[in-house]
């Protein structure tokens, strides 16, 4: 373990990060929003999900720096009179965990389908991959969306609301597992004829070790690329989700739901119910990104053109 | 009476992000009217860099940094874009080494010929594809008729190669520099492009640069052989005497590797090492690691060219030319 | 061409299959066809008989199969709240967001065509530099949020264009334009621009990547040394070449475009496809759900195959070998 430490500072990941401050600075901001998602309990100045601290009057008090601001909102408060900073973080910390989620199922079922598909070849093969260019000829988020709509027709709309977050996990990781697949698939067939392989099997390995132990971990490199954009793609998911009253309900809202409750009310001038969860999500989203692109372009600047 | 084409102390850079390389350090020669000559040397010595700055397509960083290159009395380095335009495809001819890249893909060779005669001449397309019909049939191209719809991928690479030479001929050239025009091609194929080029210079008078790596091609072909090697000319004179009497060791080395004076059996010569790299160019001769006959002078100082047995006859080496 | 052309749609053929079959399990196990046709005052003893009547207790592959036979037909079911054929439902609302995305299109490819081409020829250019780095916030700002904001300004503070809404339609021959009033024109410059966005990052990064490594080919390099205009060389030689993978992802992004009409249409309360889906969902409505599924299905497989097929049409070399 202290070997692999050691690799990673010499490595040349860690060299031209150091020299890009594009990357170090997305990193720190993604770092410190992590924290302050995760540590949401603690920082947040209230509990937006106790309904006895909520008052309803408190509703749509702008941010305390304009006029009629009030002392213990900062950034003032929603249609339902909660403190908009404090639900913004414990919505960003939904954000987090669904698109951490989202991704990790997609990446466990498309890892898997790929080795199997590039490993195995043959009818499988077809088989999978098939299955997977169907999915892929429909948009992710149209897919998304009609599973959701399902989702809420059979489990109805109270049952949705309870088991939102497992459910959008499900959602999302299923709408796109065929990027991982695709991606993990054509990286074991260029594996597959290299000599190591060949050692392996001369071996006697059998075929689920040499998939798993040998060829996978060569592969990671192409799926560490994808994932940024992937958690990127899962977290604007999420978002959109929400925002169409498919995703976090109002009483759990995550950032797209915040946006989708505020709508309503920039006619009326309360902007802030919606800008402001609005950019925490764009930078969220853009530090993701930023550092997915910089990652693409250390690891292998040709390998995902899109 | 002015040169076809003088270049004088020709120079080209490559600007880089650290620094910058000499390309090509000093070249001079000259050409007349429908003469052929031949630059000849191994991969890297500059010899397609002084081809593209003839007519100033060097790729990006790369740009002329010193002499003069004269075309009929007329100086064209410093020319504007708009001028050398009408120079190129029209006065002076290129053709590149493959021709499957040549060839633009998407467009039928119809096209890319009328476009070429449409670019320097007022004529109409059906004017401008009666020239073309011309032309394809100097090159020898089967029902050129039917050939100007088709699309480049619809033909064989020899036979590619003869339409983009005939997209040289389209406006009657003085000059054609072909660059590796046969490196690409299969060994049978090269020698009826060959044929072809040379017959085709012949009768319309029109001049020829030939480079490439091949002595055997360029002694068939080519009047006079310039020898280049890292950036210079380190060789040059009538093709005849100089595959005779090769006065620089470099030149004496690749002739021994030709095949053809090798008797069956006997292996065949290498000239040890290999050219430097822009970045690792030696002091002094740069051929001077390479060298059997290097003395200590070639380590420090570079050799002029210098008369070595006959007027036209130049080389510079030390050891062989004198100036040691 | 023609063996081409029979495989995709072959393809096309077996994937609408398969929607088909998704959709009508979807509608089989979901839905409630007789609670769609009678509502919800029926008493179980009678929900059984019409159950049987309208052959709801058939194996599963005769249901589907009936399914079939009346999805060609036309019949894809009865709205519940609309009391209308589903098919009817969706086709009224079609043209609103056939002609939304037409207008997305029409800005996405007017706006990132000329940008992506200028960023590839002069990357080095303020604008060029600036576009490249606001496409990664592009990228990173959901659709809805990007609508917010245009009304937000346009809307509400400036005042200038309307926020909600078509405007005035006018029926023609059954389809209600907003294309051809002032007023209808006006409602969906806001929306079609939200719609653009979020193809436009992806576009304009795209033709610019394309153009570029178009304009190192060794073939626009011999078209430099034909002497041609540039303008020529970027707009024909060039961009034909960046066309073929460019039209590919035009194809696919349409439809994704189609997917974001749905959360497009919601901000701006766009009586289209996408805001009937959701109202859809919103009233457990499953055969109008089952039904849209069915139509959008049929348009991406539609769209998808006559793009492949446009492209075996620009691309020469397809058709010959009839593989890609």
């Amino acid at each position: 373990m202290k070997r692999k430490w050691e690799q990673f500072k010499k490595s040349y990941l860690l060299y031209s990060f150091k020299r890009d401050p594009v990357a170090i600075l997305s990193f720190c901001v993604l770092v410190l929003l992590l924290l302050i998602g995760f540590a949401a309990p603690l920082i947040s100045p209230t509990n937006p999900y106790d309904a006895d601290s909520i008052d309803i009057m408190n509703s749509e008090i702008p941010p305390v720096w304009s006029e009629e601001g009030v002392e213990g909102f900062i950034l003032g408060t929603d249609v339902q009179g909660r403190d908009l900073l404090s639900t913004m973080i414990y919505g960003l910390r939904l954000s987090i965990v669904i698109g951490l989620g989202a991704v990790m199922l997609q990446a466990l079922i498309g890892i898997s389908f790929g080795l199997l598909a590039g490993y195995l070849g043959g009818k499988i093969d077809a088989l999978l991959m098939r299955l997977a260019d169907i999915q892929l000829s429909f948009p992710y988020l149209m897919v998304a969306i009609f599973i959701s709509a399902i989702f809420q027709i059979v489990f109805g709309i109270g049952r949705y609301a309870d088991l939102a977050v497992p459910l959008l996990v499900v959602i999302i990781g299923l709408a796109e597992w065929p990027v991982y697949a695709r991606t993990v698939r054509a990286a074991v067939i260029g594996e597959k004829n290299k000599e190591y392989v060949e050692a392996a099997r001369v071996i006697g390995l059998s075929k689920r070790i040499i998939m798993v132990r040998h060829v996978l971990p060569n592969t990671l490199t192409s799926v560490m690329v994808i994932s940024t954009i992937q958690v990127a793609n899962a977290v604007m998911s999420e978002a959109a989700l929400s925002f169409l009253g498919l995703g976090m309900p109002v009483t759990r809202p995550s950032l797209g739901s915040l946006i989708r409750s505020g709508f309503e009310y920039i006619f009326s001038g309360s902007w802030w119910i919606t800008i402001f969860p609005g950019i925490l999500l764009v930078i969220f989203v853009m530090v993701i990104n930023l550092l997915g692109d910089w990652l693409r372009d250390v690891l292998n600047p040709k390998l995902y053109k899109g | 009476m002015p040169h076809l084409l003088e270049v004088k102390d020709l120079e080209v850079k490559f600007a880089l992000r650290f620094g910058e390389l000499t390309a090509i350090d000093g070249v001079s020669f000259a050409l007349e009217k429908g003469e052929r000559l031949g630059i000849v040397g191994e991969s890297g010595a500059g010899k397609s860099v002084t081809g593209f700055a003839i007519i100033n397509l060097l790729s990006k960083p790369g740009y002329i940094s010193g002499g003069q290159i004269l075309f009929n009395g007329n100086e064209l380095n410093n020319l504007p874009d708009s001028a050398m335009r009408d120079i190129r495809g029209n006065r002076i001819s290129m053709i590149f080494q493959d021709p499957m890249m040549t060839l633009n893909p998407v467009l039928t060779i119809g096209t890319q010929m009328v476009e070429t005669l449409q670019a320097h001449r007022d004529i109409s397309t059906a004017e401008a594809e009666a020239i073309s019909l011309d032309k394809l049939k100097k090159v020898s191209i089967p029902s050129p008729g039917k050939r100007l719809k088709q699309y480049p991928h619809e033909f064989s690479g020899g036979m590619r190669q003869r339409i983009v030479v005939a997209i040289a001929l389209l406006n009657d050239p003085a000059l054609i520099i072909a660059d590796e025009p046969t490196t690409a091609l299969d060994v049978t194929i090269q020698a009826e492009i060959i044929d072809l080029l040379l017959d085709l210079c012949a009768m319309e008078n029109m001049g020829l640069i030939l480079i490439t790596h091949d002595l055997g091609v360029v002694s068939e072909v080519t009047q006079k052989i310039a020898v280049m090697y890292a950036g210079k000319i380190v060789e040059s004179g009538p093709t005849a005497r100089i595959i005779e009497n090769p006065q620089h060791p470099y030149t004496r080395g690749l002739i021994k590797a030709l095949p053809g004076i090798i008797s069956p059996g006997e292996q065949l010569y290498q000239i040890p090492g290999m050219m430097p790299t822009l970045t690792n160019i030696p002091a002094g001769c740069a051929f001077h690691p390479r060298c059997t006959l290097s003395v200590p002078k070639c380590q420090t100082d570079i050799p002029d060219l210098l008369s070595a047995g006959g007027e036209d006859h130049l080389a510079a080496c030390f050891v062989t030319a004198g100036g040691a | 061409m023609f063996a081409f052309i029979v495989r995709r749609i072959t393809q096309a053929v077996f994937v609408m299959i398969v929607i088909s079959l998704v959709g009508f399990s979807i509608k089989n196990k979901i839905g409630d066809p007789v609670r769609d046709m009678v509502g919800e005052r029926v008493t179980p003893a009678e929900r059984e008989v019409l159950r049987d009547d309208l052959g709801l207790n058939d194996p599963f592959l005769v249901q589907y199969a009936r399914f079939l036979k009346n999805a060609v037909r036309g019949d894809l079911g009865l709205s519940f709240f609309h009391k209308k054929s589903a098919l009817k439902v969706i086709i009224s609302k079609a043209p609103a967001t056939l002609e939304l995305v037409f207008v997305a299109a029409l800005i996405l490819i007017f706006v990132s065509f000329p940008i992506g081409v200028f960023t590839a020829i002069y990357p080095n250019n303020w604008f060029s530099r600036f576009t490249m780095s606001f496409s990664t916030l592009g990228v990173s700002i959901p659709v809805f949020l990007t609508a917010i904001m245009l009304i937000f300004v346009f809307a509400v503070e400036l005042n200038w264009l309307p926020s909600y809404g078509r405007g005035e339609t006018v029926n023609l021959w059954g389809w209600d334009s907003g294309l051809v009033t002032a007023d209808g024109l006006k409602h969906l410059i806001l929306p079609g621009f939200s719609l653009a966005s979020i193809m436009m990052p992806l576009f304009i990064r795209l033709i610019r990547s394309e153009m570029m490594e178009v304009l190192e080919t060794e073939y626009i390099k011999f078209a430099w040394a034909k002497g041609l205009h540039r303008r020529r060389i970027w707009l024909l030689h060039a961009f034909k070449n960046t066309l073929l993978p460019v039209i590919t992802v035009f194809g696919v992004q349409i439809g994704i475009m189609f997917a974001f009409t749905i959360l497009t249409e919601t901000v701006f309360q766009w009586q289209g496809m996408g805001f009937m889906f959701l109202e859809a969902v919103e009233r457990s409505d499953t055969s109008l759900l089952v039904a849209y599924l069915v139509v959008v299905g049929a348009i991406f497989v539609f769209v998808n195959t006559v793009v492949d097929i446009l492209y075996g049409f620009v691309n020469p070399t397809v058709r010959i070998t009839g593989r890609k």
